[in-house]
């Protein structure tokens, strides 16, 4: 097992919000200093969180890459990178093992890996039994629809993964991109759930009711399971029941091993960042987020706001600029149509800066102490090393910008 | 795209599957037309579109369409569906009550995976073929689909799930299913967005459904701009070749504040929006090269009600006629 450096604290940047902080209306962001976090050595394990679709991987990677270039032996474990970003960090290969990634002049390493479910379970099987079961279990029809369909295995060998990452004491950090569930909870709550199920009272009634103890077996139950086995088929439940007594033996208990893996992100050095582009479905996912992991105790580095939409310039409302843009087009003269033109982009602009930076206001007001990071939307997606060394810096540059909009915003905070 | 009356409507996640099924259904409904639409996900996001109470597990009349044809909406939900089904083969209903409230069904659900969309898509193709009177009750089914990444498990799920279940009624259910999927009744029509990952996960669900014979219907584009600005100037500007020097002068012409700084911060995020109207018209081209008839519904301003459904429903009538004609 992994140990740990002495002098093990909270890694730099992050922070467990102070029990009962009310929220306070009006309140601006702290900014986030994902530069620390990244390079301090105590930092040992990031999880990127948030709904699905809003920039987990891309984040997790060009964090990967910034810490790399720090000078840190990194790996990030990817879920479900886009081909393209795949294919140019060449992740294609689906061996479920980190690969090094060529970044020229890194003072450290970047290995990633993509994660391949079924075969992390495999593994599991194959490392804890002998070969005759390990066989028996692999051939089984319910363990091959449980590991590569059954809803929350993606999460749980994420999780699986991440341990055998951190066990192997390799990396200095690792980060980690979680499954694109439609919840970002799914995360933490599926390996629980996965191992209640698959050691749950119900599924040792049904599955051999008689070594339960018959005493807890009602009327109802019996119905049940030949409801089940005439719907299903008997044969479905001898396969869970071949599976399940196999398993048994071979590691005392799924719930243990979920716990401790579970117990991994409570261990220092742990930090969880939460992403969410600006809008109300992901922001409201981010806010679950944020409420659990302080109910959890878990530590939170803040929010990445990702594919904001800041203008480059704020002396010019909407408003402003509409009229503008028609007092243009009267006026006349060589040009006139795209100055105009020109000037209703810049409307359009503030104006969705303003529902953004609304919605991030918002969110704030309920988590005041939450840190924030805004990472402006690339004119297309990242695809590549270029793009991701783009993105890192918006991720771990200094708050302040040559616009004058700090890093924690979409739009300067309003005067009086 | 309506010699088809079962409409599947996917798509990636958040690209607006549940819009343009609701817009769909409108779509269909116009002329005196009845068209149900269906939830698949358990989220009531019919009910919020059409500001509506939730559904409950009953076909409701969500909207009245010109010629007096109706959208009716229902909710599936997966428990119900069980109990339905075992009370139809098994007579069983009491007993199933009494079930759920132990949670063996959630259970029974999540063993067997499959099972759910095994509910789902019977009871669909249970409103698809239900007559009364000599003639079909609905004249079109429109279905808010899981996501592309999950569909062709959820539409072939009754051929996998034969496997699964070696025996029982489900084996025999799933081959009446299966023949109305594959159909010329059913048509799979996917939602994108003029964006990497969505146009990719269409492609992707595209060579998945034709492998496993699911009938593939149209790519609707959703959410798409208008550029603001001229081709010409528009090509140029996504070159990077626009400057403030070029907006400068007559900017000029108006009082404005900052004027220098702000010509060049205007013609900045010219090239932005240009840059990013080049990407959306390279991605058109992916589209158009996947072979199927394409339609577009724009990006609405504003927050989403019945009216701006209409107003897409409309497009999409269009594009239904057109197709029909071709
Ligand atoms: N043409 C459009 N114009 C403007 N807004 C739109 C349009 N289509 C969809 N939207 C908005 O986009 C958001 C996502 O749409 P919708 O819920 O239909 O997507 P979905 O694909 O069903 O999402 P999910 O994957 O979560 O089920 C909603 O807020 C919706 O109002
Ligand atoms: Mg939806």
């Amino acid at each position: 097992m992994a140990v740990e450096p002495a002098a093990a604290t909270e890694p730099a940047g992050t922070h467990r919000p102070a029990p009962g902080a009310r929220p306070q209306p009006g309140r601006e962001a702290p900014p986030m200093d994902l530069a620390a976090l990244i390079t301090d050595p105590g930092s040992r394990i990031i999880v990127c969180c948030g709904a699905g679709g809003v920039g987990k991987t891309t984040t997790s990677a060009a964090l990967g890459l910034a810490a790399a270039e720090a000078g840190r032996r990194v790996v990030v474990l990817t879920i479900d990178p886009a081909r393209r970003l795949a294919q140019s960090l060449g992740l294609e290969e689906l061996d479920n093992e980190p690969r090094r990634i060529d970044v020229p002049g890194a003072a450290g390493e970047l290995h990633a890996m993509m994660l391949d479910m079924k075969r992390t379970f495999d593994d599991i099987v194959v490392a804890h039994s002998t070969p005759e079961r390990a066989q028996q279990i692999l051939d089984n029809p319910f363990y091959q629809s449980l590991s590569s369909s059954f809803a929350g295995t993606q999460e749980y060998m994420a999780m699986e993964k991440l341990g055998q990452l951190r066990a192997a004491d390799t990396w200095d950090l690792i980060v980690v991109d979680t499954p694109p569930s439609r919840s970002a909870l799914d995360f933490l709550d599926a390996p629980n759930r996965m191992s209640r199920f698959l050691d749950g009272t119900m599924i040792r009634l049904l599955t051999a009711p008689s070594r339960a103890g018959l005493k807890f077996v009602s009327a109802g139950f019996l119905v049940f399971s030949r409801i089940i086995s005439k719907v299903l088929g008997g044969q479905l439940l001898r396969d869970i029941s071949a599976f399940v007594s196999a398993l048994d033996t071979m590691f005392g208990g799924f719930r243990e091993r979920a716990n401790a893996t579970y117990e991994l992100l409570h261990r220092p050095g742990t930090s969880f960042v939460v992403v969410a582009t600006p809008e109300p479905d992901a922001l409201r996912e981010a806010s679950f987020f944020v409420d659990r992991l302080s109910t959890e105790g878990l530590p939170l580095a803040g929010l990445v706001l990702n594919r904001t939409h800041p203008p480059a310039t704020t002396v010019l409302s909407a408003t402003r600029a509409e009229g503008a843009a028609e007092e243009v087009v009267e006026a006349g003269g060589e040009g006139a149509e795209l100055a105009a033109a020109a000037l209703r982009v810049h409307a359009e602009r503030m104006t969705l800066a303003a529902r953004e930076q609304h919605l991030a206001d918002r969110f704030t007001s309920a988590h005041p102490d939450v840190a924030v990071r805004t990472v402006h939307a690339a004119a297309g997606d990242v695809h590549d090393l270029e793009g991701l060394r783009e993105m890192a810096g918006e991720l771990t540059g200094p708050d302040d910008t040559p616009t004058g909009i700090p890093r924690t915003r979409v739009l300067p905070v309003r005067r009086r | 795209m309506s010699a088809a009356r079962l409409h599947v409507v996917t798509g990636k996640g958040g690209t607006g599957k549940t819009t343009v099924a609701a817009a769909l259904a409108l779509a269909l409904a116009a002329d005196g037309r009845t068209v149900l639409l269906v939830e698949t996900e358990g989220r009531q996001g019919i009910a919020q579109l059409f500001d509506t109470p939730p559904l409950p597990y009953e076909e409701r009349r969500v909207a009245v369409t010109r010629g007096h044809g109706e959208v009716r909406a229902l909710a599936i939900d997966v428990e119900e569906a069980l109990l339905e089904y075992l009370d139809m083969f098994y007579n069983l209903r009491r007993a199933g009550r009494a079930l759920r409230k132990m949670g063996a069904i959630d259970f029974a659900t999540a063993i067997a995976p499959g099972l759910r969309d095994v509910l789902l898509t019977g009871k669909i193709k249970e409103a698809v073929t239900r007559r009364e009177k000599g003639r079909p009750v609905y004249d079109a089914v429109v279905v808010d689909a899981p996501p592309t990444g999950r569909i062709t498990r959820f539409l072939g799920v009754t051929a996998e799930m034969a496997q699964l279940a070696r025996s029982g009624p489900i084996r025999t259910q799933s081959d009446g299913v299966m023949a109305v999927l594959r159909s010329p009744q059913t048509a799979v029509h996917v939602v994108t967005l003029l964006e990497d990952m969505p146009v990719q996960e269409t492609a992707d669900a595209i060579a998945e459904l034709s492998a496993a014979s699911l009938p593939i219907g149209s790519v609707i584009v959703n959410m798409a701009t208008e550029p603001a600005l001229p081709e010409t100037d528009l090509r140029r500007a996504a070159e990077g070749g626009l400057t403030g020097a070029d907006l400068a002068a007559a900017l000029g012409t108006v009082h404005l504040p900052g004027t220098d700084g702000l010509a060049a911060a205007l013609a900045a995020q010219v090239v932005e929006h240009a840059q990013r109207w080049a990407a959306q018209d390279e991605l058109r081209d992916d589209v158009e090269a996947l072979g199927r008839p394409v339609v577009e519904l724009p990006l609405m301003p504003g927050p989403m009600d019945v009216g701006c459904l209409f107003e897409l429903a409309g497009r999409l009538e269009e594009h239904l006629r057109a197709e029909v004609a071709a």
